[in-house]
């Protein structure tokens, strides 16, 4: 699929939300973000996976123009950030990797507040305000102050507060990080229904899970550079193959599995083996090495992820 | 890398800043409204009723009279420096909220130029609070003491762009303690502010006038206050003026720097 030409049915060409080409942002010597090519349409969930340090914050802040590139090309709505921050940042919403609601406000507070920013009338204010905060499911909250909300209730807020301009474009650095499975879904829920709503959005993340069930395209990154882009399911059929086989790790499995002549990786006690007949894999070795303990399963973005980035530890 | 000097671009949403600014102030008034009212009077009795009482007069001027304009001058002072100082790096370090409000439509400068706008504004309502206890004790004339006011934004502006200059390069809260110390504290007392500086050699009043924008404030707040005209008003007001739109430019440069990478 070549992304970076939409056309609509008259064959006109309708630009990509944001476009970057051969994008580029060092800090010093470190190439934080390294010449990296990426499309995003009107409509769709873009994620950008990858480990600490590779480079996905320093991207979202050059597209929310608080950040100005090293060298490429970017436009967002077909604008150059570095020209028309403000008319950019009027119409995109965005929810920080860190949380920054204003403390000396209560939760209405810093939606009314965002609000001026945006120079939203105080009536048009007031009532979105509530819109959200029942969207976020914050309403019993609205005079609570920031401190007395939970990580989870604060995310949502800042959801909600991301909102507050009816942006066409949402960008969300890690929305759930260190949140627990229901305000994670929560938040899934809501995504979705903005999609459906005509949103496009960009997200951040390094949850596996989180990515495959949202994002309609991702890119996987690190160390500044973009490795791979797709669909998570062509993404997984691509790298991990259909499903993996995990085989307990001792000599004798070992041995056995490289007189097989099949590919595989070692990871601390395990041995994994992808195979697209993992069944058929699982019966030979059954057979020849007896091993204690062995499953097969359908291969996950996990697995690509690994593949790709390798397994050494991140900070 | 922007040149220090460069005049930023501002836009008038920079009243938001200032806006968030005095929501969160007039929230608390009752604590923003009782240290300068209490300032007030501590200064007047213990510096100018306590040892007025064997310096009778300066100059020919009784020695309150001769204090009450250093009195405003260093409110000025005090309440844009360290609200420009610790206030700002507490939201722009701690609270993130500079970070918080450059994702909307304002940019940087914009945010700056808030914190600056409100910092001199600060100034100004210590100074009314402050005109009013003084008018009490009937040191002040009228109607020129009412000049004071508006003095007191551009003052004020100074002051906070000088705090902004530090705030953008200090490495830390702590060591805004050096500025504050070293430089703002000697100030209110060498400034001819509780004595003329013609007492000491000349060189302390040459270095007070290059250096000391207090220097100037008082001098000029006391012209009005007493009132006593003299041609060097001129002098001290464009002085101000000069110094205030330097310090705004490099201090918005500045921030710029240290947040915009
Ligand atoms: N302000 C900065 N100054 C210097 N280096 C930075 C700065 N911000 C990020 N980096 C570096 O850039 C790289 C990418 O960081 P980041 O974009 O935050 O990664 P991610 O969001 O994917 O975890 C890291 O090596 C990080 O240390
Ligand atoms: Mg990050």
């Amino acid at each position: 699929m070549d992304s970076n030409n939409y056309s609509n049915k008259r064959g006109t060409y309708i630009p990509p939300v944001i476009l970057a080409e051969g994008l580029k942002k060092s800090y010093g010597n470190i190439a934080a973000v390294d010449n990296i090519n990426f499309a995003v349409q009107k409509g769709e969930i873009f994620g950008f996976l990858g480990p600490n340090g590779a480079g996905k914050t320093t991207t979202m802040k050059m597209i929310q123009c608080i950040s100005p590139r090293s060298a490429g090309g970017l436009r967002v709505f077909d604008l150059d950030p570095d020209e028309y921050p403000d008319i950019i940042k009027h119409r995109i919403g965005v929810v920080p990797q860190e949380t920054n609601l204003d403390p000396d406000f209560t939760c209405e507070g810093n939606l009314l507040m965002y609000a001026r920013y945006f120079d939203i009338p105080k009536d048009i204010a007031k009532d979105r305000v509530k819109e959200l905060l029942t969207f976020v499911s914050l309403s019993e909250k609205h005079d609570v102050s920031i401190e007395k909300l939970s990580g989870g209730m604060k995310r949502r807020l800042i959801l909600a507060r991301a909102l507050i301009n009816k942006p066409e474009l949402l960008i969300l650095d890690e929305p759930t990080i260190g949140l627990d499975p229901q305000a994670r879904h929560l938040i899934w829920e809501r995504l979705k229904l903005l999609q459906s709503q005509g949103n496009t959005i960009v997200l951040t993340t390094h949850y596996l899970d989180e990515a495959a069930r949202l994002c309609d395209r991702l890119v996987i990154m690190d160390n500044g550079k973009i490795l791979e882009e797709g669909t998570p399911s062509s993404l997984v059929s691509k790298h991990a193959g259909g499903e993996i086989v995990e085989v307990e790790k001792n000599n004798d499995v070992l041995e056995c599995i490289r007189g097989m002549n099949v590919p595989f990786e070692e990871t601390g006690d395990t041995v994994l083996i992808s195979a697209s007949d993992a069944h058929e894999i699982a019966r030979q070795l059954l057979e020849k090495c007896r091993p204690k303990k062995m499953l097969t399963r359908p291969a996950t973005l996990e697995d690509v992820f690994l593949k790709l980035t390798g397994r050494r530890l991140r900070d | 890398m922007v040149n220090i000097f460069s005049i930023p671009r501002i836009n008038r949403r920079a009243w938001h800043v200032w806006r968030r600014n005095l929501t969160v102030f007039v929230k608390t008034w009752k604590v923003n409204f009782f240290p300068p009212f209490v300032e007030a009077f501590l200064y007047l009795l213990a510096i100018g009723v306590g040892i007025g009482t064997y310096v009778k007069e300066i100059d020919g001027v009784p020695y309150v009279n001769f204090i009450a304009p250093a009195i405003l001058g260093i409110a000025v002072m005090n309440s844009a420096f360290f609200e420009c100082t610790y206030g700002s790096y507490v939201r722009m370090y701690y609270q993130k909220s500079f970070d918080a409000i450059i994702a909307t439509p304002l940019s940087i400068e914009d945010v700056i130029a808030g914190e600056l706008l409100w910092g001199a504004t600060k100034s100004v309502m210590y100074v009314v609070i402050m005109l009013g206890v003084l008018t009490l004790f009937g040191v002040m004339a009228f109607p020129t003491s009412l000049f004071v006011i508006p003095l007191a934004f551009i003052g004020g502006l100074l002051f906070a762009a000088l705090a902004m200059c530090f705030t953008a390069i200090t490495p830390s809260i702590d060591a805004l303690n050096y500025p504050s110390f070293l430089f703002i504290t000697p100030m209110s007392l060498f400034s001819g502010t509780f004595f003329p500086l013609t007492i000491l050699p000349p060189i302390f009043s040459y270095v007070a006038l290059a250096l000391l924008p207090l220097t100037h404030i008082v001098a000029v707040f006391r012209m009005l206050t007493l009132p006593a005209f003299s041609w060097t008003m001129v002098f001290n007001l464009t002085w101000i003026v000069a110094v205030t739109l330097l310090l705004c430019v490099i201090a918005i440069n500045l921030m710029r720097r240290r947040l915009i990478v």
